[in-house]
């Protein structure tokens, strides 16, 4: 890939939180690196910049897009088409980009009980005349308008061709720094760029596979939640010790930390290396292990973990083979 | 949807699992002695009801069945000694885990089956058929349908303020 003059970078929020932009900035002095090596064209969170500079631009005139959040507005879509045609590399940043993340765990649920939690069902919500966004509203000076929200949150692949990823909610800052690493080499013609659709930064493993804690053959007698439990063993698997961990489906390249640090994999690194569907994976994981063989022990060590879908599919649901919940969909068919 | 309990015209597609050393003969033992059973049910082989990773049976309902029937040896008789087991644990999980999701429990079944139960299994078919004609059609979305629904359907909540 050769550029005259310095390459051009884009990074841009969607549905996301901003944390994706945080780890951005703490890669520290690498930042100096970012600098030297790209033109920074396009960074909502951290300079000034409006649509219509974007849409002046050539297409492909940014070299490195990295989009971070998913796409749950018609603004988010819309900015995905723009930056997608802007870009000759657009990289789904971050877990809400690669699979949903938590927002795309309101997949569980219709647009009407999202609304009804956000602008009246909880206590610290004061609405009494219920008022509720509109996509048009009429001001004295003119038609305003809001961005709509859209039945389910898709991820930034199921939208527009993504070229690469990067894991991670957020990733982390040494994951960036190698990858900036990497495309400042391809820049300079030292290496290549690796194939389409690959995950960058991570590695293709499992946590369990970084993890140092001590690992037998597992039976599991319980699930427990890690408040209930007086001391937890530093050197055993947390999963041994009925602390659901999501270890063993979650992809390698974070170190481990969690676990380390004696809390449970949540599982933000996205699935490993090859898994179709995350929450599928785990499941078969989890269950085959439970130490019982009689279907109502098992359900009873199963209660153990009460939200099936929160766990397993919590950074996933998105991206998982169903991608939302019946209940978020039922009703477009007839054109509601 | 069209009423769910108006059956007569709606046939569910439901994909059937079987183990090679049970359930499998199981269904070849009903067809060799002519027993009969709806046609609704498409079955696939896999070694051992524990080689069933639960990405088939999801995939299975995002590609539009309207049920799943796992089924294998019957505890305690397994081919591999105790991956039956691991069916039965998984099975459980997902059963709970696609109810969250809106999939009813009814839409998936376990059955055990021996060699010899070729009658026990074309029984459980027709039953399953019934219920799931009874449950009415899953429509689970494709990416494609759920995309144009998604063009359709930029906004919703359009809610006048007071």
């Amino acid at each position: 890939m050769m550029t005259i003059g310095k390459a051009k970078l884009g990074l841009y929020w969607a549905c996301s939180c901003g944390g994706c932009d945080i780890a951005t900035l703490n890669i520290h002095e690498k930042i100096l690196e970012v600098d030297a090596a790209f033109e920074i064209v396009f960074w909502p969170v951290a300079m000034d910049a409006k649509v219509k500079d974007v849409e002046a631009m050539p297409d492909g005139s940014i070299d490195l897009m990295l989009f971070n959040g998913g796409i749950r507005t018609t603004e988010n879509e819309e900015m995905a088409h723009l930056l997608r045609r802007k870009s000759k590399i657009l990289v789904a940043f971050g877990s809400c980009a690669s699979e949903g993340c938590i927002p795309g765990l309101a997949n569980l649920s219709p647009v009407s009980s999202i609304f009804d939690v956000s602008y009246s069902a909880t206590p610290t919500t004061e609405n009494p005349q219920n008022i509720r966004p509109t996509i048009t509203w009429q001001a004295p000076e003119g038609e305003l308008h809001l961005p709509g929200l859209f039945p389910v949150l898709r991820t930034l692949d199921q939208v527009v061709p993504v070229d690469y990823y990067i894991p991670g909610c957020p990733p982390e800052s040494e994951e960036i720094a190698a990858v900036i690493e990497q495309v400042t080499q391809v820049l300079d013609g030292k290496a290549s760029l690796p194939p389409k659709g690959s995950t960058l930064g991570a590695g293709k493993s499992t946590v369990c596979d970084e993890c140092k804690r001590t690992k037998n053959v597992k039976e599991i007698h319980q699930f427990v939640r890690i408040q209930s439990l007086e001391r937890i063993d530093p050197e055993l698997c947390l999963l041994e010790q009925g602390l659901p961990c999501n270890g063993p489906a979650t992809r390698s390249g974070c170190g481990a930390l969690c676990p380390q640090v004696s809390a449970q994999c949540i599982g933000c690194h996205g699935p490993a290396e090859g898994v179709i569907d995350y929450g599928a994976r785990l499941m078969s994981a989890f269950a085959s292990v439970i130490a019982s063989n009689d279907p109502k022990e098992i359900g009873q060590i199963l209660d153990g973990i009460p939200d099936p879908a929160g766990q397993f599919y919590r950074f996933n649901l998105a991206k998982s083979l169903l991608r939302s919940g019946r209940q978020a969909w039922e009703g477009l068919e007839e054109g509601k | 949807m069209s009423d769910p309990l108006d059956g007569k015209t709606f046939e569910p597609v439901i994909i059937g699992f079987t183990c090679n050393w049970c359930s499998y003969r199981a269904a070849d033992m009903a067809g060799m002695a002519r027993m009969k059973y709806p046609p609704n049910i498409r079955l696939v082989r896999v070694m051992c009801s524990g080689r069933l990773d639960p990405t088939f049976i999801f995939k299975a309902f995002a590609s539009g069945a309207d049920g799943v029937m796992v089924t294998g040896c019957h505890p305690g008789d397994c081919h591999y000694i105790e991956q039956n087991y691991k069916l039965m644990r998984r099975f459980i999980l997902m059963q709970r885990t696609l109810e969250q999701m809106g999939i009813e429990p009814g839409r998936l079944k376990l059955t055990w089956a021996s060699a010899a139960e070729g009658a026990k299994f074309s029984e459980e078919v027709t039953n399953m058929v019934e219920e799931v004609r009874r449950l009415g059609p899953l429509n689970w979305p494709s990416a494609e349908t759920m995309d144009e629904w998604m063009a359709k359907e930029p906004s919703i909540e359009t809610e006048e303020r007071p």
